[in-house]
Parts: C-alpha cells; structure tokens; sequence
C-alpha cells in the first residue's frame, strides 16, 4: 500500500512539472555585459507578472546568438551587431533574427589617476594597443613603461574594442590580460602605468577616463554619439517577438525598464 | 538471503562507486579528444604545440600554444623552488623534532592552509602581494610569473608537506635506532637515513605539489598578469594553459575553431598531467625496490 502511494506522489509531481512548464516560460542568453540588464529587468517583470517564467543565462554575445540560430532560447543578448556570417547562418536555419537596441554603452579608456595624460587620440590608442607606443613619455606624459590591459578575446567588449579601436589588428601579445570589467578596473587603480578600458558602469574615483579625440565619455556624449568608443546594446529575437518576449522586450524599453538600465550603469535611450 | 549472497552484494555494492570513477574518467578523456581533436583540421600539431602566438579570435586565426606551455611551466617550477624545501623541511620538523604537543598544533594548521579556496589566494596575491612585489623589485606591474610562483608555493605547502610527512613517519623504527647504535647524531641520522628511506614517499609528494600546482586555475588567471608571450624572466606577466581555458571557454562559441582549440589545449595538459602521475608511480617503485 504504501508503495502505491508514493508512486501515486511520484506520478502527481510529475504532472505538476508538465503543469508547470506549461506555464509561460522566456529564455534569455547571451552577453555577459546585457546580463545584468536582463536579469534585473526580468526579475522585476516576473514579479508583476508571476505567471510568467523567464531564465536569465550569459555565456557571451557569440553563445546567445547561436542560442537563437538553434532555437535555444527566445532572446539573444548581443553587445554587436550580428556578423554577416551569423546572419547567413541564421537564414539557412529559417532564423530571421531581428534587432532591438535596448540601450547604450561607451568603452571608457583608464588610466591610474596620478597619470598626467589626460588625453588621446583614436590613432594613439591603437599604437598603445599594437605596441608601436610603449612609454607614457612618447605621450607627453612620465619616462615610464605603458603596462597595456586588455580583456580576453572571447569577450564581447574585446570585440568591439577590437573593431572600433585596433580596426582588427592585433594587440600586442604581451598585453596584459584580465577576465572581467571589475578586475581590469582593479589592476589600473593598483598599477601606476596602466591603461585599460571599461564599460562605463565600471568607472569610479579611483580609476581616470581619458578624453578620447576631445571628448570624455558620459551619458550624454555616448547618447549624442560624439564619444567615438560607444556601442548600441541588443536583444535579438526571431521575427517580430510574441507573446511573452514581445511584453518582455517592451518593458525593456519603458520607463522602468530603461531606469534599471540606468541603475546598472548604462546609458538608457531617453 | 545466504550469507555468500549477502556477500556478493556487498561486493557489488562497493564495486559499483569504484567502477564509476573509471567510468567518468573514460567519459571525460573521450569528450576532451571528441572536442579538441577537430582543431588539427585546422592547424597542425607542430604549429599547435609549437607556434609562438595565441590569436584564437583573428582573421586569420592562429593557434600557437607554446607560451602557454612555457608559462605554465615556469610558474610551476618557480613554485616548487619555493614549496619544496618549505614543505620536506616543514615535515622533517613535525615527525623528527617536534615535541608531541608542537606537532598536535602545528599539523591541523598546515591542513586548514590547504582548505583555503583558491579564489581567496587569487585574491590576497592581486589585491597585497602584487603591489608590493613591484615596489620591492621596482617593476611596472606585480601581477607576473614572480608572484604567481610565491602564491602557488605556499598552496602546495600542504600537499608536500603532508604527504612528506607521513612518508618519513613510516620509515621502521628500527633503521633510526640501527643508525644512533653507530655513533649517529639526530642530524646525520636524519639526513643519511631517514631522508633516503622515506625518499619514494617524498618523491610522490613533490610530483603531487607540482601536478596541484600546474592544475591550479583561478589563482593564476588572477596573479600571474596573463600575457600570451613566451616569459623571458620571472617578472614578466605570463598566461598559463589553465587560466586560458578558464578566461575565454565561458564566451566561446561551442563548435567554433576557438572551442576546439581550447579543448585541445585540456587535452595538453591531460597528457602532462598523466605523465606526471606515472612518474609519481615509477619513481616511488624504485624508491622502494632500492630499499628492498
């Protein structure tokens, strides 16, 4: 008898999770700079909506996307454009990925704060990073070595940095590497001849932004456009979104959505 | 139930977990070649293993592990320069000179340092042992194969001593006794007697520090600065195999050349660290049979 009963439990959890996972449910995957966007706004949306099942996964702007292209997940978090060939890729699969940029970042160039150099040109940043440049004094700073931090090359961040600064060449192998927008910041505050760059979430006291052909990188000057490392932050989702992803993208970009973008410390839309 | 059925099932009760460990072990090495080995459609093994530039990302891409390696192996030597004589020297002290009392304190201690999460180690060496490297030795950055070596030292402090320790206090009493009955001094037993019976167990404990060494991840990635560059000294940044695999495997894109690549990269260090194990083995066995 007894057994009878736990395996009549058994079967009725069983169908409880079927029940459950009827339920409306969003996946979300993809860059680890959209990550605490996602997860904040979704957090909030489930608690207004709390029939609603949303799952909050990084991995990377690369792994989002191809998340989508299999059919993984409903929304791609990317911080870039899609490549040419993930579109194509997308396309054979009968993916028709559709952007919606939810908000927007600068990539901020630091610099210890005792470092007299305030200024840079988008030519001297790429000697920096190639290697052609290798002391502050060549800069118009001290006599002392450039000690160049970089962020590993799978990262979004690395990526776009790569495409709008370096212009695909490669940074010197020497180059520092760190993991994280937090740990890069790290090292420049402890490292008198550091440069690095950092989401603009990430810049604080302790560490100095310097102004990139003219200009210092801020919420207005990233909106304006006029701060020239900035890049639009997407979701993707597969033709027009329904349903749960089209109230989820919405809420994004309300208000609310677009203030705890702020609170993360990117720059909202309005 | 018969008692030689009982047994039976208490047999296979306790087979099936040792089984099992076999059988994750066959499960991890068929992944690691069924993902890494797709890599040398693209490349060459010699280009691979010998290639001077890490450029997984590039077009076009380049896949040259060998700072890698060196880097891995310069931190591990370094760290072994520092932890081994700390560690034999640290379990000469626990068996052959300290008083019971000592020992019974002195022991859990060094246990506990092995039970610190290499992320705390990570960051103790980042956040106070850099900084202060590079003031000491005047350089422009701490994070480098220096410190990286100071901190894998004292984490392999507790494998080598431990192992060490128990090695030396299983060498039979009476090879002591036969040495003070010829007019030995406590220095000259344990140096000419003690150390060479107890030299297989210190052997294995010295192999096991360098593989716990070698293997480490999170606190290299964090101190040893991660520069893809083949080191020419010890205060150079350098990037191990490790911390590579660790940085860029989460944003790696699964069947990407990169994913392979780094997949491959496991696979190096499998071999490595399989050759360090049979080492371990062999060489304790002569140790042993010299004793005879």
């Amino acid at each position: 008898m007894k057994r009878v009963i736990l395996i009549w439990t058994f079967i009725t959890f069983l169908g409880l999770s079927f029940v459950h996972a009827e339920e409306k449910k969003l996946v979300i995957q993809g860059s680890t700079t959209v990550l605490p966007i996602a997860q904040k706004c979704a957090e909030v949306f489930m608690k207004k909506h709390p029939e609603a099942n949303i799952s909050v996964r990084g991995g990377g702007s690369g792994v989002g996307i191809a998340a989508l292209i299999d059919g993984i997940c409903d929304i791609a978090d990317s911080s870039r454009p899609m490549k040419k060939k993930e579109i194509i890729k997308a396309k054979e699969k009968g993916v028709n990925p559709e952007p919606h940029v939810i908000a927007m970042d600068g990539i901020a160039i630091v610099v210890h704060p005792s470092n007299p150099v305030n200024e840079l040109t988008l030519s001297q940043l790429k000697e920096i990073y190639t290697g052609k440049i290798s002391n502050w004094s060549q800069l118009g700073g001290k006599n002392q070595k450039i000690v160049v931090i970089s962020r590993d090359v799978a990262s979004g961040t690395f990526e776009y940095f790569n495409k709008l600064v370096l212009k695909k060449q490669r940074v010197r192998p020497d180059a520092l590497l760190q993991a994280s927008n937090a740990a890069v910041a790290s090292t420049i505050k402890r490292t008198k001849g550091a440069i690095g760059y950092v989401g603009l979430g990430y810049l604080s006291s302790e560490v100095k932004a310097l102004r990139i052909e003219g200009v210092l990188p801020s919420e207005d000057t990233v909106l304006k456009g006029t701060y020239p490392i900035s890049r639009a932050l997407f979701m993707y989702t597969n033709g027009k979104p329904k349903g749960l992803a089209k109230d989820f993208v919405g809420f994004v970009l309300s208000k609310e959505g677009q203030r705890i973008v702020k609170e993360q410390g990117f720059v909202p839309l309005k | 139930m018969k008692r030689t059925q009982k047994e039976n099932l208490i047999k296979g009760f306790f087979c099936l977990p040792a089984s099992l460990s076999i059988f994750f072990l066959l499960g991890i090495v068929i992944v690691l070649f069924k993902e890494g080995l797709p890599i040398f459609k693209v490349t060459s093994l010699k280009e691979f293993l010998f290639g001077k530039f890490w450029y997984p990302t590039y077009e076009p891409p380049e896949f040259g592990i060998l700072p890698l390696i060196l880097g891995s192996f310069l931190v591990t030597f370094g760290a072994l320069v520092i932890s081994v004589p700390l560690g034999v020297a640290g379990a000469i002290y626990i068996s052959e000179v300290a008083s019971p009392k000592i020992k019974e304190s002195i022991k859990p201690v060094i246990e506990l340092l092995a039970g610190i999460p290499s992320v705390v180690y990570g960051f103790f060496g980042m956040v106070i042992v850099a900084p202060q490297v590079a003031k000491i030795f005047d350089l422009a950055v701490g994070l480098n194969a220096f410190t990286a070596s100071l901190i894998l030292g004292i984490m392999a402090i507790p494998t080598i001593t431990s192992i060490s320790e128990d090695a030396i206090s299983a060498v039979p009493k009476k090879f002591k006794e036969a040495s003070y009955a010829l007019g030995a001094n406590k220095w000259e037993t344990i140096l000419r007697v003690i150390l060479p019976a107890a030299g297989g167990g210190i052997t294995t404990a010295v192999i096991l520090g360098m593989a716990r060494v070698y293997g480490e991840t999170m606190t290299v990635l964090m101190v040893a600065g991660g520069a893809a560059v083949i080191p020419r000294s010890f205060f150079e940044p350098v990037r191990t195999m490790t911390a590579t695999i660790a940085a860029e495997m989460g944003e790696a894109v699964a069947g990407s050349t990169h994913f392979y690549a780094l997949f491959a990269i496991a696979i190096v260090l499998f071999v490595i660290t399989l050759s360090f194990n049979i080492l371990a083995d062999i060489l304790s066995q002569r140790f042993r049979k010299r004793l005879g």
